[in-house]
């Protein structure tokens, strides 16, 4: 899964919405292997960040550029995590997978996320950081080069939370470019970007 | 691709399997309003057999749109739209997996009910199949058209109003060559050209309209 080819420019991007600018002038490079955190206040426009570049927002100023086109590298973990309250962890993560074209393993993945014992039980019964993790399972499914995540460390513990900081980490170390917003640092050698504070730059 | 469109398929199923108020809803709403037609017009054989055609039709139009709102809704709300939009397979292979799996359990009910009903409302025997078979070849039309109103309006919050206004005036060539076709053939008359043109409604609407669907989406997931 490691592609060093893996490469984003963003130049002059800029976003406004109801009227206000929610980021200007933004420009960044980032390659694979690193690791970038988005911060920024409520509302300052991390996640609509997030998804022009994933491309799933298409009304901004400046330009993004992949290296490669993104879609067969990328795993994109939004705001809302996709998880249907109706399916189980396995039903959920088993349509993740075939729509991402992944192929790892899906009980050791679900093993992965402590999901283990809760496979089969509706994702509406979970708590909500039982069903974060169905999501966030996706990670250990392999097969991305450039991993996009937004707050995924929502109603994440502590043991989770050293455990995704280790699996950033590791994927990192093996060429995976990670984006992913949150106020967590996943530990030092991470790239930050701050957005200003919503209404700065009105 | 197929391994993608399987597993759609199968979750779009298991998804109304586990909620089948949605699909229910719909079925109910046609036998309902169907049924109060005689009670509210006349028990009159003659004139139940007269406005048969169009009361069913027109019950079955409405039963389709009040299902489609909830369509793309959740799926919207959980972020799996985007998970689908993001996708590395065009957003057609799941969207139409979708389509099929509403239809199976919204419009093919509806077109088995039918006899039934216009047997209530008193059509002779030998239109029933007629009825039947222009509802099953009328109902994939009205889902894969009211599908495209659903996908623009999904990202408002109450899109019923519009969703409606979008997409009546789209059903309205189904609804008329589909009461026609019953009506021609109560008549005695040869009903094939009818049907011919629903089946063609029905090709372009197959052909072309997934692919509407996947550009609504998107637009709606832009902002």
């Amino acid at each position: 899964m490691t592609d060093p080819s893996a490469r984003l420019t963003v130049s002059r991007l800029g976003c406004e919405r109801d009227d206000r600018m929610l980021f200007q002038d933004l420009a960044f490079n980032a390659r694979a292997g690193e690791i970038w955190q988005i911060t920024g206040a409520n509302g300052a426009g991390k996640t609509t960040l997030l998804r022009i570049l994933v491309g799933l927002h298409g009304f901004y100023q400046g330009q993004v550029r992949w290296s490669r086109p993104l879609a067969p590298d990328l795993l994109y973990l939004g705001h809302d995590a996709g998880i249907r309250e109706e399916l189980s962890a396995r039903e959920n993560l088993q349509f993740s997978r075939a729509l991402s074209g992944q192929s790892g393993d899906l009980d050791a993945a679900l093993a992965a996320v402590d999901l283990y014992g809760f496979e089969d039980v509706p994702a509406g019964r979970l708590s909500a950081g039982q069903r974060r993790r169905i999501a966030l399972a996706r990670l250990w499914l392999g097969g991305k080069s450039v991993w996009v995540l937004d707050e995924p460390y929502t109603a994440i513990d502590q043991a989770g939370v050293a455990k995704l900081d280790a699996r950033l980490r590791e994927a990192a170390g093996a060429g995976v470019l990670i984006l992913y917003t949150s106020h967590h640092r996943v530990g030092d050698g991470v790239r930050q970007l701050r957005l200003g504070a919503a209404g700065e730059g009105r | 691709m197929s391994g993608v469109w399987r597993a759609s398929l199968r979750r779009e199923l298991t998804l109304i399997w586990r909620a089948p108020a949605d699909v229910i809803q719909p079925l109910f709403f046609f036998v309902v309003v169907v049924s109060l037609f005689p009670l509210g017009l006349s028990p009159e054989p003659e004139l139940l057999a007269l406005v048969a055609p169009g009361v069913v039709w027109v019950a079955a139009l409405l039963a389709v749109m009040l299902s489609l709102d909830g369509l793309f809704r959740r799926d919207q709300e959980s972020g799996a739209l985007d998970q689908m939009l993001s996708a590395p397979v065009m957003t057609v292979v799941p969207v139409s997996a979708k389509l099929l799996a509403h239809w199976l359990l919204t419009g093919l009910p509806l077109a088995l009910v039918a006899p039934l009903l216009g047997y209530m409302m008193q059509l002779p025997a030998s239109v029933l199949d007629t009825l039947a078979l222009s509802v099953l070849l009328g109902t994939p039309t009205l889902t894969v058209v009211g599908a495209i109103g659903a996908a623009l309006t999904v990202g408002l919050n109450r899109g019923g109003i519009l969703l409606a206004v979008l997409v009546l005036p789209l059903y309205v060539p189904v609804l008329v060559f589909g009461a026609g076709v019953v009506r021609t053939a109560l008549d005695g008359l040869p009903t094939d050209g009818l049907l011919a043109v629903l089946g063609a409604i029905l090709a372009l609407a197959l052909s072309l309209g997934p692919l509407a669907v996947a550009l609504g989406l998107r637009i709606s997931a832009g902002d």
